[in-house]
């Protein structure tokens, strides 16, 4: 299935041309613990690509590493074609990181001032308020903002430069669904001009919404590639709740069903497509009621992941 | 050419002289109101050496005369170089070590920021906060204790502390490239409020024990007070090349320390 997805991968970036960011064979320790393991990775031109994993999985250092806040043990990170700390690289990348605190004392109009005037060619101070959703907030201090006008504040940050390649790591984190949204709109909007781009994310949801291309990320290794579709028919798959009279054994023998098991008063069934498996329960129980049906959560996807690739290595190992 | 390859076709970015200028001039103008606007900053660098100056200076020895110059005279060297020392320490230790600790230095590097106006911004601001700490000091010295001095004394006095505030930013980087975000305004108290006694900024010079007069010649304040105080015709050597010798070579050693910290944090998670 990885070596399908891999496939898939390699010929649309070769469609799309020219890579502008990437790892090769890159690794990184922190001390003891491998934060990357020979990652290989590339962002392609005009591609919004999303780095997807949980908490600790090496999505950061990533982004670190082709920043060049970080220099990797061993490989290499490239970001048009050269080092990411070469200045000339600098002026054509915007990034929005994860801080802690910013100047709170700064009106927003003052930050996006300053940080446009490290770029050669800025967007007018209208543009950026505009793009980031902060034409009513300009006047404002920094320390005054809620969380959501916090983070589209460092996003305007990150687009003021007019930047090629933009970063954006975890943009999104602890905001609430609606400024969330917002930012995602905020997002789309600069993605409209044909710019590259690179987020990373512990939201499924998020990375659905926004990229053409996902990467897993667990444990510092990439354990899966493809467009936002492939990824979720691989990881998820759906989740089916109803209250059937059919036997536990009856429903796991169905064609798509991948799990079933008892819970409380309703059988719950994991299956790749809830279509197939929904239409046959119904055709065979006209009493089936309560049904429900969930796209599996990221958690589950993720182990679904991991156990694959574990299995597939054993299987390799017995060979 | 196709749009791909306009994509890596490493044209010249070339920043012009004037860009240049203009990022080093913002980044000092920023870091100017971002401080002033701070008011545990602005209250804690100018309240201490005016309260102190305001009560020995004009309320209890305006009368008196030390190493023959009058006390709110003499006072507006030696507070006033307690004041530039806050002033400096401050603005570049908590600052960096906030910046540094909490990310946003990260996010400046990021960026195309040339590095050296981030730290110059922060020397500069420093000296204007100097300035106006010694300004206020001369305002009431000449309005409420009787102070005279030529305008040109007074241009060269207030020359050489805001001068003098150079050594001290050098500190405060090499202190704030060493300490948490936290600790910083801490760990800054504890090597000023002692390095200001032991160089005579309280009590005078001459009247300290002789232990602490033989610290005293090892202390940058010292040096730097004793070029104030020559000014005002109240220093306690003759030549002022020793004292600016000793200053020179503190800020060189900051800055080798500031230096080993900068390095040190382009390798690390955070920084």
């Amino acid at each position: 299935m990885i070596a399908t997805l891999e496939a898939t991968f390699n010929a649309q970036q070769e469609a799309s041309g020219t890579v502008v960011a990437g790892l090769e064979g890159v690794s990184k320790n922190y001390g003891d613990i491998r934060a990357l393991r020979n990652v290989d990775f590339s962002v392609g031109s005009g591609q919004v690509v999303a780095l997807l994993g949980p908490n600790g999985a090496g999505k950061t250092t990533a982004v670190k590493l082709l920043l060049g806040l970080l220099q990797p043990n061993s490989g290499k990170a490239r970001v048009f074609g050269g080092d990411p700390t070469n200045p000339q690289n600098r002026m054509r990348t915007g990034a929005m990181l994860q801080v802690g605190r910013v100047p709170e004392t700064l009106r927003v109009r003052e930050h996006i001032d300053l940080f446009s005037s490290y770029y050669p060619s800025p967007m007018p101070l209208a543009e950026v308020l505009a793009v980031a959703g902060l034409e009513k907030l300009s006047e404002r201090k920094f320390g005054d903002l809620s969380g959501g006008q916090r983070q589209r504040t460092l996003f305007a940050l990150a687009i003021c430069g007019n930047p090629d390649l933009l970063f954006l790591d975890e943009p999104t984190v602890g905001l609430d669904v609606e400024s969330r949204r917002a930012l995602w709109e905020e997002i789309r909007r600069f993605v409209q001009r044909g710019k590259t781009v690179l987020l990373t994310t512990h939201y499924l949801e998020e990375a659905d919404a926004l990229a053409d291309r996902i990467a897993v990320i667990n444990q510092g290794e990439i354990i899966a590639e493809g467009t936002p579709a492939e990824i979720k028919m691989q990881t998820g798959g759906k989740r089916i709740r109803c209250i059937t009279s059919l036997s536990l054994s009856a429903v796991l023998q169905m064609p798509g069903v991948t799990d079933a098991r008892q819970d409380r008063g309703a059988v719950e069934i994991r299956a790749r497509e809830a279509e197939s498996v929904v239409r046959a329960l119904l055709a065979r129980d006209a009493s089936l009621s309560g049904l429900e049906i969930t796209s599996a959560g990221l958690e589950e996807a993720f182990l679904a992941l991991t156990q694959d690739k574990d299995t597939g290595e054993n299987a390799g190992r017995k060979s | 050419m196709s749009s791909a390859a306009a994509v890596l076709n490493n044209t010249q970015i070339e920043r012009s002289a004037r860009n240049t200028a203009t990022i080093y001039a913002k980044e000092a103008r920023y870091e100017f109101l971002k401080n002033l606007r701070l008011r545990v900053y602005t209250l804690s660098i100018i309240s201490f050496p005016v309260m102190f100056y305001v009560l020995f200076g004009l309320l209890l020895y305006s009368r008196e005369s030390i190493a023959g110059t009058g006390a709110p005279t003499y006072m507006i060297a030696t507070y006033g170089t307690f004041g530039i020392m806050g002033a400096s320490l401050f603005g570049t230790a908590s600052g960096l070590a906030s910046d540094r600790g909490l990310g946003w230095l990260q996010v400046k590097r990021a960026s195309p920021m040339p590095p050296f106006a981030y730290f110059t911004a922060k020397v500069l601001v420093s000296m204007g906060f100097s300035a106006i700490v010694i300004a206020i000091l001369l305002v009431l010295g000449i309005s409420f204790g009787g102070v005279r001095m030529p305008l040109l004394q007074m241009a060269e006095l207030m020359g050489t502390l805001v001068a003098g505030s150079i050594p001290f930013s050098a500190m405060g980087l090499a202190i704030g490239y060493f300490v948490g975000p936290n600790s910083a305004p801490s760990a800054i108290n504890l090597i000023y409020l002692p390095m200001s006694f032991c160089s005579g900024l309280w009590v005078p010079y001459m009247f300290l024990p002789k232990v602490v007069r033989q610290i005293a010649l090892a202390l940058p304040p010292y040096h730097l007070s004793q070029l104030a105080l020559g000014v005002v015709g109240a220093g306690f050597h003759q030549s002022a090349a020793g004292h600016w010798e000793v200053l020179l070579a503190f800020t060189l050693i900051c800055l080798g320390v500031a230096r080993i910290g900068f390095q040190r944090d382009q390798g690390k998670l955070y920084g």
